[in-house]
């Protein structure tokens, strides 16, 4: 789709046909304030491919039934679409076995859910956690909960002006107080990629188990949990172009085993009677209550779709994006980048001398563009930049360079109105 | 722009943005008062001088935010000044029936005066919050709540 018929063509070549992926799209087809949708605003969410919505709409139309137990057909075939959504997953993530696979309601799920049963169980007074200045509150909040609860102590690496980890400060951090490690894998405000494996290794010669909130890699880096070596991890669906309220919570078996419930209910016991409980096997003991099913088959054909496509064929494609998208970006007066990370996922934000990110927000969206505005959920980095808020725009496989033309024009139009 | 988003930045809305009137602090006031939009971040403080006869003498505001919060605080405080606090509170309704759009088309521009330029914020819901920040607290500040008023 060409929105602009005299934008500039850019000297990079596209990895795939990325008008052919467009066509999978249907919401992109969209025209907002008379303009062309150009939607840049895929860090909050990713838009899903026709693959994922039939597979919904299949669901509900010819295999809608409670799963397990079941002994009707439907059951079965929702039993075997909700359990093949597992494999998929813990193919994708190069999980050992499908027992680490837990069905969350997404990151923040996944993550209180480590806080509330292993961090309860684990954690002491004097006891240290370890999170990042770079944290998503959904990666700050659940540890500070439990840290109150349990008299520990949150500790926090720095980051540096070009929002990088304070390695060195992480290393001093460790001792033989420190009972755990929570950290991003990318940061959805800043796009900075961690360097998990180095941080894993480090804490695991402490002895530390180390958590990845990887909601914002999932979509852009090929992750091999047996290689990272990570003892959980966490992403979202709909952040990998799957449904809402799906997601993953990773768990190496031996945490999972010791680690008590989350949550009480049906589908998680063996055996109940009202003396004892005896709790279901991995990864049933913490998957409670009836869990989204649809939003499971919904998150498998995702992961089909990405994989036919092309995990690594993405990451180039949104690179190169973003690589152009900086580029031009850098030429306008007044304007930082928020975020200048060497190794960076496709997250580009930026504040304009004075002009404030909620009214760029809104200019651009009569522009037809859509980008975030705000804190991102990570104030604790915009405070370290002084800042209230920054403009994020964020690409994804279907995102054209086309469409960066658009958002900078957007913006000139907008430095010109403001000048 | 489109005519919308014309109405919405009007050219003092973007004047005030630029150059924002009584920008300043106030030592020792007899009132005063915090606002703060967890949404977007916008903060403001008002402060006020207040006379024994219930004359605002003098009005200003500090803070930082969104074109239409800043211009919104900037016409606020021109206007206020030598107003009654009577008079005050009644402005502060009639300024959120006009961005809350409980008056429809059924305001005279005359009534308004300069503020009728934030009519077109009707429009935005999501941006109602911006222009009324500074009234929410200057409301707050008059009663002498000094506890910090938040709006999303």
């Amino acid at each position: 789709m060409s929105i602009r018929s005299d934008a500039a063509l850019p000297s990079v070549n596209t990895v795939y046909d990325v008008n052919r992926i467009r066509e999978d799209f249907p919401i992109l087809k969209q025209i907002v304030h008379g303009k062309p949708l150009v939607y840049l605003d895929n860090a909050a969410t990713t838009q899903k491919p026709l693959q994922v919505l039939k597979e919904l709409e299949k669901y509900y139309y010819t295999m809608n039934a409670n799963i397990h137990r079941g002994v009707h057909a439907l059951s079965q075939e929702a039993t075997e679409a909700y359990e093949g959504s597992r494999i998929k997953i813990k193919k994708f993530i190069n999980a050992l076995g499908k027992n680490e696979i837990i069905f969350t309601r997404g990151t923040t799920e996944s993550i209180n859910l480590v806080a509330q049963t292993y961090g309860r169980k684990n954690f002491h007074e004097g006891d240290e956690i370890i999170i990042s200045h770079m944290e998503h509150h959904s990666n700050i909040v659940p540890w500070q909960l439990i840290c109150e609860e349990r008299k520990a102590k949150l500790r926090v690496i720095p980051i540096d002006e070009n929002g990088e980890l304070v390695f060195e400060e992480f290393e001093k951090m460790l001792n033989e107080k420190t009972k755990f490690v929570s950290i991003v894998y990318a940061s959805n405000s800043l796009g900075t990629v961690n360097p998990v494996k180095k941080i894993i290794d480090l804490a695991h010669s402490f002895n530390v188990p180390v958590l990845i909130d990887a909601a914002q890699a999932v979509n852009h880096l090929r992750i091999d949990v047996q290689e990272l070596d990570c003892d959980f991890l966490a992403f979202s669906g709909h952040k990998l172009y799957g449904p809402t309220g799906i997601g993953i919570l990773y768990g190496k078996v031996n945490h999972l085993d010791t680690m008590p419930p989350y949550q009480g209910g049906g589908d998680m016991i063996s055996k109940v009677t009202f003396e004892k409980t005896l709790y279901n096997e991995l990864p049933y003991k913490f998957e409670a209550g009836t869990p989204n099913i649809a939003g499971a088959i919904g998150l498998g054909a995702a992961i089909d779709y990405v994989e036919k496509i092309g995990i690594e064929n993405i990451a180039k494609h949104e690179n190169d994006l973003l690589e152009y998208a900086t580029e031009k970006i850098s030429e306008l007066k007044g304007l930082r980048i928020i975020g200048t990370s060497k190794n960076k996922i496709s997250v580009l934000s930026f504040v304009l001398e004075n002009v404030h990110p909620h009214d760029v927000g809104t200019f651009l969206d009569f522009e037809g563009v859509a980008i975030r505005t705000g804190h991102h959920c990570t104030q604790p980095v915009m405070d370290r930049y002084g800042i209230p808020a920054t403009s994020r725009a964020s690409f994804g496989m279907y995102n054209t360079f086309d469409e960066v033309d658009v958002l900078v024009h957007g913006l000139k139009k907008i430095l010109e109105v403001f000048g | 722009m489109q005519q919308e988003l014309r109405e919405l930045y009007q050219q003092v809305i973007l004047d005030h943005n630029k150059a924002p009137r009584n920008f300043r602090k106030i030592e020792n006031p007899t009132n005063y008062a915090e606002g703060y939009n967890p949404l977007c971040g916008d903060n403001v403080t008002v402060y006020l001088m207040i006379d024994d006869n219930n004359i605002i003498q003098d009005i200003s505001f500090q803070g930082s935010g969104c074109a239409i919060s800043k211009a919104s605080a900037s016409l606020m405080t021109s206007i206020l000044k030598g107003k009654t606090v009577e008079e005050a509170e009644k402005l502060f309704n009639k300024f959120h029936d006009l961005v809350t759009d409980k008056l429809g088309d059924n305001f005279s521009v005359d009534e308004f005066g300069k503020l009728a330029v934030f009519a077109g914020v009707r429009e935005f819901p999501a941006r109602v919050k911006c222009a009324s920040l500074a009234w929410h607290t200057m409301l707050n500040a008059l009663h002498n709540k000094n506890e910090k008023v938040v709006t999303e």
